[in-house]
């Protein structure tokens, strides 16, 4: 078989517990995200449109509507006859098999799986960020500067740098120092965690790393530190467009509400770069005579009799008349029915909040309610107490 | 049904919707904001299960072939199975009928392993129950059944349509050819049920004495010797002969319940998938009683429509009564009442076009 260039293996096996209620059945990369899409179709369609054709999803935790989802990869163009998309859980092997330890070690499990492609990269993402990136630019810079491996990093404001593994890197962007969530961090550069590696010098690393039992096997905590420990050539690849972990209820809101930004600060419908996904077959939104729809993103199965402001409708969603729906987040097949009040929310796939409803928090706080649930006017009520 | 084969039959079509039938197939018609007309009939087949399809096309099939693509959509991406173009072989010559088309072809049927065959126009908005169909044809062991409906549309002064004469027992006496149909008259739908052998042997015996048209030549000429039988649809369906009732039949739309029985009922009606983003609503835009596409950009009015997908319209425009076609751009104050887009239609920066009694197409890619 002909070797590749290099292979993308995504990372999906997290459980996302941050997500609450919204991942009780599903991996954190599966949760419906900007109304028609799941946060994982971010990074494939980054996959897609910077040419990579062979790509592994890790995954591990509550798979199966992520492996039905992605199928044979057909709507990011992964349906290849070499290469493609591949799904790839923890197997048993001849020595027995074991859950994913960490990042690390769940590519070190799946070492066959690269050795078999022969690849001469690794890029290693994550299936929980919304950005839209060409991996190419990395590529290139990470050739030009003769780097063992390229972390892709982005500024974050100085107070929220402890939040994120920071980079404090040289004139040159070469990384000099990593800090996993550093109390008093040196740099504002965060990690955005995509990682560009040579597959021979991974390798090696990998299977020290497997050897260790001292290790958390992460990439973050433990390969990189240890490559840097080694002086090898770690380069910073700065990326200044959009990119938002979605890790927790708050920046899954956050990052809805930047999409409805005037003017754009991401742009969902950009020709050049659309964003791939599995998608159902909807008919177009019907918006009625009394209706009311502003600032607000709308996916088609739709139908709107209420009034819906600066929030995101995923597809079948019903906003019944006399209803407002306001700031908020609704997940696909929702159904609201009449002289509803829904303000800065996120409601789950399914759920069904009957006429008559307040969801609403009174000191303005987030309000979460998850998959497929029944809220009546009162359990409303009982809620908001 | 894995017995049955499809046959969506664009021979007979006619450019009735002038403009928006110049370069493309009337099958091909965008309809209802995300649809073309054949989708219609291509998801009651699939309803059906019917794993193979063939459409036998007359002309100007290109923006067909594009949007059919695999047939994927409609599940008819098999290794055996599938979908099939079957266009004419004689592309110098001006169609006999039908029947040649078919006979051109006749090794699909030979080689086809269904034993039955729906054949249907590619027009047709209705959600018809092929299933319900093919049970009624088999239990009243008709040769052929016919499927009619009662007219219930507009007057036509042109003899554009096929009347039935049906007695009780649901057994087809007659056939008038072109007439112009009155309330009530019960309108041959050319959507046909037909056993596989016996419609091989029939065309080729028509053939042999040169005749061509499947309705007269096999149906009609053969109501004595054939237990034909018509079934009677009673659903929606628009009766779209002009452009007039194209726009009303789009408007029609607008009704919850008419959406209802088309989308949210049984099954789903489906088409090209696309990977455009949710509609975007800016501040500014005021929509009401529309059906809006994905990939629209929303920032003026727009008043009792159907925006196709990809289309924008900018601030302080206002479309009212109107069907915007697929990647229309309407400026920044343009006015526009009762006017049918076709494709990448632009309206300039604070034109005024009004139509007022009958709907005024503006032809693709064309910019006002």
């Amino acid at each position: 078989m002909k070797s590749k260039k290099w292979v993308a293996m995504l990372l999906a096996g997290g459980q996302g517990s941050r997500l609450g209620e919204l991942t009780s059945d599903l991996a954190k990369p599966a949760v419906p995200f900007g109304g028609k899409y799941r946060i994982i179709d971010f990074t494939l369609s980054n996959c897609t449109h910077s040419g990579i054709d062979t790509v592994g999803v890790l995954t591990q935790y509550r798979p199966h509507i992520l492996n039905s989802y992605i199928g044979n990869g057909r709507p990011w163009d992964l349906d290849r006859n070499n290469g493609g998309v591949s799904m790839l859980p923890p197997y048993q092997g001849k020595d027995g098999g074991e859950w994913y330890k960490g990042t690390a070690n769940a590519v070190y499990q799946n070492f066959h799986f690269i050795d078999h492609n022969n690849p001469e990269y690794v890029l290693v993402i994550s299936g929980d960020h919304i950005y839209k990136m060409d991996y190419n630019k990395m590529l290139e810079d990470h050739i030009e500067k003769g780097a063992h491996a390229t972390i892709a990093v982005i500024e974050v404001p100085w107070d929220e740098a402890n939040r994120f593994g920071i980079m404090s890197t040289n004139d040159t962007d070469q990384i000099i120092e990593f800090d996993e969530k550093p109390k008093h961090p040196k740099s504002n550069l965060a990690s955005m965690g995509v990682y560009l590696f040579n597959w021979k010098h991974l390798k090696k690393y990998l299977t020290e790393d497997e050897q260790d039992s001292t290790s958390t096997n992460d990439f973050g905590k433990d390969i990189i530190p240890k490559m840097l420990d080694d002086g090898a050539n770690l380069q910073a690849y700065r990326f200044t467009d959009y990119w938002k972990d979605v890790g927790t209820i708050d920046s899954l809101w956050e990052a809805h509400m930047d999409l409805l930004e005037e003017p754009s600060v991401f742009e969902l419908g950009n020709p050049n770069w659309q964003i791939y996904a599995g998608n159902a077959n909807h008919p177009p939104q019907f918006i009625s005579k009394e209706a009311n729809v502003t600032q607000s993103l709308v996916n088609e199965g739709c139908l709107v009799f209420g009034k819906v402001e600066h929030s995101v409708l995923s597809y079948n969603v019903q906003v019944g008349s006399g209803t407002i729906v306001k700031d908020s987040v609704i997940m696909p097949n929702v159904k609201i029915g009449k002289n509803v009040i829904i303000e800065k929310a996120i409601i789950g796939s399914g759920t069904i909040i009957e006429d008559g409803a307040v969801i609403s928090d009174p000191n303005q706080r987030l309000t979460l309610i998850g998959e497929k649930q029944l809220i009546s006017a009162e359990s409303a009520l009982l809620q908001s107490l | 049904m894995r017995n049955v084969l499809g046959v969506i039959n664009l021979v007979n079509e006619r450019p009735i919707l002038k403009e928006l039938t110049h370069h493309r197939c009337l099958a091909s018609v965008p309809f209802g904001g995300r649809y073309r007309m054949i989708d219609f009939t291509m998801s009651n087949f699939m309803n059906a299960s019917v794993s193979k399809v063939a459409i036998f096309t007359k002309d100007k099939y290109r923006s067909l072939m594009d949007h059919l693509g695999s047939g994927k959509e409609w599940d008819l991406d098999h290794r055996s199975q599938g979908l099939f173009i079957l266009p004419s072989i004689h592309p110098d010559e001006k169609i006999k009928g039908d029947i040649q088309q078919f006979y051109d072809h006749l090794e699909f049927f030979q080689r086809a392993t269904a034993d039955t065959v729906i054949i249907a126009p590619g027009h047709h908005i209705c959600k018809i129950d092929f299933n319900d169909v093919i049970k009624v044809h088999e239990s009243n062991e008709a040769d052929i059944t016919v499927l009619y409906k009662d007219f219930d549309g507009k007057p036509v002064n042109r003899p554009l349509y096929h009347q039935l004469s049906v007695d009780t027992d649901g057994v087809v006496r007659d056939i008038n050819l072109y007439t112009a149909p009155a309330k009530g008259d019960h309108i041959c739908l050319e959507t046909y049920v037909i056993k596989k052998q016996l419609l091989i042997d029939l065309i080729k015996s028509c053939i042999e004495y040169e005749e061509y048209d499947f309705l007269k030549d096999v149906v009609k000429a053969n109501l004595k010797e054939l237990n034909v039988q018509g079934y009677h649809f009673t659903g929606h369906m628009p009766f779209i002969h002009s452009l007039e009732t194209y726009h009303e039949s789009s408007m029609e739309f607008l009704n919850p319940e008419i959406l209802h029985t088309y989308f949210y009922d049984s099954w789903e009606v489906f088409t090209k998938i696309k990977h455009e983003a949710p509609a975007e609503y800016a501040i500014s835009s005021n929509v009401s009683n529309s059906l809006i596409a994905n990939g629209c950009i929303i920032e003026g009015t727009v008043e009792n429509s159907i925006i196709f997908r990809g289309v924008k319209v900018r601030k302080g425009a206002v479309v009212k009564n109107s069907i915007i076609m697929q990647k229309g751009d309407i400026e920044e104050g343009a006015h526009i009442e009762n006017i049918i887009t076709d494709k990448q239609v632009i309206i300039t920066k604070d034109q005024i076009i009004t139509a007022r009694k009958k709907p005024t197409v503006i032809k693709k890619e064309e910019v006002v």
